[in-house]
């Protein structure tokens, strides 16, 4: 097993690299320095020598990867590459183009605020989701399952859009129960997290039930629920018990992938809902045109899909016996 | 208490599907005694499975209605409602299936599920329980139970996962066991331990025994009364001994004949003309009617009932019932008793003689050959040993001759026939067709050997492309294989081959969803036969097939070898179907041929342990 997770984790190195000089060719060779400089300095009224001030000041005046003109170490390490890219694999992720701060220290401290809604969300969505696919899953071929699924199949197909403006106008401006829009800190933040939680677990619930519906239907078709049966046990013995443990290892391929994700928050909910979470941090970068901002952001995503595939294997050998690594 | 356990009663299951009420279960009857094996026999879809689940009433889903009485001890079970019906089940009658791979669940430990029937029926406590089951598990020969009862089902073999179901079925001391093919996943020398288990367990328990199956052979060595299914009914219903040295009705008579072996040699083996009616459109009046070769005229307009035979001279007494108008006294002395057919059916015929004289040449020598399969551990995937799948077999395949390679399941056989066909690269050894060595071949080379060494798998369900019509699969391999050829040619190859298999060129612009299990084995055949090979491999070709479709296969495959002197290697685990079609066999264990030499010297002479062990297992039909 530790063996396993050694051999994983070395597997993501070379991965992470490939990834970082991707990145890179991405942010440096498809969108030059000069392109970013221009961007950030407005498109019109830009003089050649404003671009290169620009790029002396942030660092942009060396050549992408390989430099010429230096000698030994030099040739690789006197880059952009070297200076702004590779410091990402030891998450030295530098400062912001555009107002100079330091990005790693952001990311540390808006993270809190992107858990504070993903994890609940996270959580009441596996509990809300397998227990209504369930009930449908033990009601399957009677009307009320037919009714189940057809609301399931509006619930996914209606905008999440909708919802987070239907939300803010029912429950924060008509009733007045809660905030429309905003964050605070420590446990004042809870009366301002309540909206956008629900709001993303009705967005979720119709895709959720319907996928976790059909993998305890196909669990409940196989021979092992039949032989349950003949032994005399109820049907929601043979749902809860037989079915469940089995059909938890298809679900959780689709759900610890997205544990690492809890932190990297959501672009729309909290830009939509003004919480300072590093989905708004990523929107507002965007919008400013701060390269250095998006590319550490698309580094870290990265990185976290890499994590989530490791804990989704090695979660599997907690719920099926047949799977042991070597 | 009477000695009598089941009573079923007219039992009716019909399903309501797209097509019309589907007859699964047509009115069965029959009674089964404490300490006996009542055997179900038939071929698939004839209804033996639902009757089983009927039974032990697991058919509740919706669209399903079933009709009828069965009692169990007396009281009748199946009008209770559904929280007594539960305690019945598992705990006076249990039911043991066909997979064993897949009928434990996979999740939990062994002493996890047997335990569950025990608290749940007996009001047992965990220790109790526990002590139960282990008990249990030793019972059903388990030599380490406590370990046995905390290990995974993926950790045991087949047989022992059978095992364990047995186990977990009888834990409860039920009054009826219900055994679905228990045995037909299994090897044969598991086979007769599975069912040597059984019936010990059946007399020191006094467990009535229904045993479900399709093998007429294993029925014949463990059953006491035998009930013949078709087309939802029972035709005929016979003590076990009565029934196999006197069959009756023209099914019984047809399937036993269909049975390959070694009296039927040089023979074409009998079949039954047409196929089993859907069950949602069964014929008026006999069932078996048009395709019966005894039919008379009225046959198919009246539907004869269940009774024990009056006509014939020797009388059998009251206990052989058989459902067919031949044996109706009123019927046979009425004027619709003139037979429809004249009886061309006394003994089967010969084959015709061979085009070549066979066995004079060597078309496939293999020598030494080897496969082995890397095993991998360990940080950077090390190769740390070798899986030695074909360890060093050698083989000689000669011309419109038939090579069987027989083994259990494991043996490196259907390794071995891959690689012969380099569809695996060997570890080591040589492959010569026709003189050529074929191992060391680049892949054009190899091309042109392919068109004359071909394969037919055993699978005819999943081994065909189900997005392509079946002139399109059969083209597909003369295109590749012979791109000499043209358009027109090759269609006309296509039809020539469908026309050989006996499809028709009807076939061509169809789908392999379209066809039943025998026509797609022909199809894969036809796809064979189209490059015009002279060797072709057939990998357990007729093992997933019903005794009286696999005598049709097995029929084509005789004619096929005689029209065009094609050798074949017939790879098998069915020994039956060794000695009726092989001229050599040669016996595979642990990746090394252990004995080879002709079918008769190694069948009544065999020599090495694992052989004889192998012969002795398989269940024996009278002669």
């Amino acid at each position: 097993m530790l063996s396993y997770i050694i051999r994983r984790l070395m597997y993501a190195v070379p991965i992470i690299i490939g990834v970082n000089v991707l990145t890179a060719l991405l942010f440096f060779r498809v969108n030059t320095p000069d392109d970013m400089a221009r961007k950030i300095l407005g498109e019109k009224f830009v003089t050649p020598a404003a671009v290169e001030n620009w790029k002396k000041d942030h660092g942009y005046d060396l050549p992408a990867f390989i430099n010429t003109d230096e000698h030994g170490a030099g040739i690789v390490t006197q880059t952009i590459f070297f200076q702004k890219s590779a410091p990402l694999l030891w998450f030295d992720f530098g400062r912001s183009d555009r107002n100079n701060i330091d990005i790693g220290r952001e990311i540390r401290g808006r993270m809190w605020a992107s858990l504070a809604i993903g994890l609940p969300t996270f959580i009441f969505a596996i509990i809300i989701n397998l227990f209504l696919a369930m009930i449908l899953a033990y009601l399957r071929g009677t009307l009320l399952d037919t009714w189940g699924l057809f609301i399931c199949v509006i619930m996914m197909s209606i905008s999440i859009l909708f919802y987070i403006i239907g939300g803010q106008f029912f429950l924060g401006k008509a009733l007045r129960l809660l905030p429309i829009s905003g964050y605070d800190t420590g446990l004042h933040s809870i009366k301002f997290l309540i909206l956008p939680v629900i709001v993303a677990l009705i967005g979720s619930t119709g895709a959720g039930v319907r996928f976790y519906r059909t993998v305890f239907l196909e669990e409940t078709g196989r021979d092992y629920i039949r032989t349950a049966r003949a032994k005399g046990l109820g049907e929601s013995r043979v749902l809860f018990k037989h079915a469940l443990k089995n059909a938890m290892i298809p679900v959780l391929t689709n759900v610890v992938v997205s544990i690492p994700f809890l932190f990297y928050g959501s672009l729309i909910m909290e830009s939509f809902f003004s919480i300072p979470g590093l989905g708004s941090f990523t929107i507002d970068a965007i919008q400013a045109q701060d390269f250095a901002i998006v590319r550490s952001m698309v580094y870290l995503g990265s990185i976290l899909y890499i994590i989530g595939l490791i804990l989704t294997d090695i979660s599997y050998t907690l719920v099926d016996p047949r799977v042991v690594f070597d | 208490m009477s000695s009598q356990v089941l009573e079923v009663k007219n039992l009716k299951t019909y399903f309501k599907t797209g097509e019309g009420l589907a007859r699964a279960v047509d009115g069965v009857s029959f009674k089964i005694e404490r300490s006996s094996t009542f055997a179900l026999v038939g071929e698939s879809g004839c209804g033996k499975s639902v009757t089983a689940l009927s039974i032990i009433q697991l058919l509740s889903a919706s669209g399903v209605e079933t009709h009828g009485d069965i009692f169990l001890n007396g009281s009748e079970i199946s009008n209770l409602p559904e929280a007594e019906k539960r305690h019945i089940r598992g705990n006076r009658i249990s039911m043991i299936f066909q997979e064993p791979m897949t009928s434990l669940n996979p999740v939990f430990t062994i002493g996890n599920q047997i335990t569950e029937a025990l608290t749940l029926h007996q009001g047992l406590n965990k220790a109790e329980a526990k002590n139960a089951a282990i008990s249990m598990l030793s019972q059903v020969k388990f030599t380490d139970p406590e370990a046995i009862f905390n290990d995974y089902p993926h950790r045991l073999s087949g047989g022992m996962r059978q095992r364990v179901m047995i186990a977990m079925a009888l834990c409860c001391k039920p009054d009826l066991l219900i055994a679905d093919e228990p045995t037909t996943a299994l090897d044969v020398t598991i086979q007769k331990d599975i069912m040597g288990l059984m019936n010990e367990l059946k007399s020191e328990l006094g467990t009535a025994v229904l045993l479900i199956t399709h093998n007429l052979a294993l029925v014949y060595n463990n059953a006491d009364t035998v009930g013949v299914m078709y087309a939802g009914r029972l035709v005929e219903l016979a003590p076990a001994r009565l029934l196999f040295s006197n069959p009756q009705h023209p099914y019984t008579i047809k399937l036993m004949r269909s049975i390959p072996g070694a009296a039927r040699r040089g023979h074409l083996l009998d079949t039954i003309k047409g196929a089993v009616p859907a069950a949602t459109s069964y014929p008026k009046g006999c069932r078996f009617s048009g395709r019966c070769p005894r039919e008379m005229e009225g046959c198919a307009a009246t539907e004869p009932a269940l009774t024990t035979k009056k006509s014939t001279a020797n009388d059998y007494g009251s206990k052989q019932f058989v459902a067919c108008h031949l044996y109706d006294l009123a019927f046979m002395s009425g004027a619709k008793a003139r037979p429809l057919r004249a009886a061309a059916d006394g003994e089967s015929k010969a084959l015709p003689t061979k085009a070549a004289a066979p066995g004079s040449e060597t078309i496939v020598k293999i020598s030494n050959l080897k496969t082995w399969y890397p095993i991998r551990k360990g940080i950077f995937k090390k190769i740390r040993g070798y899986v030695r799948a074909v360890d060093g077999i050698d083989l000689t395949v000669r011309s419109g001759q038939t090579l069987a390679l027989v083994g259990e399941s494991g043996c490196g056989k259907t390794s071995a026939g891959k690689t012969i066909l380099q569809l695996i690269k060997p570890a080591g050894g040589s492959v010569c067709f026709r003189g050529q060595e074929i191992t060391a071949m680049g892949t054009r080379e190899l091309k042109q050997i392919r068109a004359k060494m071909q394969i037919i798998f055993q699978d005819p369900y999943s081994s065909l492309n189900p997005r392509l019509m079946v002139k399109d699969i059969i083209e597909e391999g003369i295109r590749s294989l012979l791109p000499g050829l043209n358009k027109v040619e090759r269609q006309r190859r296509v039809a020539e081959v469908l026309d050989l298999v006996g499809l028709g060129p009807k076939a061509m612009s169809r789908y392999p969803h379209e066809f039943s299990g025998g026509q797609r084995q022909r199809i894969g055949i036809a796809r064979a036969l189209a490059v015009r090979p002279e060797f072709i491999i057939c990998d357990e070709a007729v093992s997933a097939l019903d005794v009286s479709v696999q005598a049709q296969i097995l029929n084509l495959l005789k004619i096929i070898q005689d029209k065009f002197g094609i050798s074949y290697l017939f790879i098998t685990h069915d020994l039956g179907v060794v000695e009726y079609i092989a001229d050599e066999v040669a016996v595979m264990y642990n990746g090394k041929i252990v004995e080879r030499g002709a079918v008769e010297d190694i069948f009544n002479r065999p020599t090495h342990e694992y052989t004889k062990k192998l012969l002795s297992a398989v269940p024996a039909l009278p002669e």
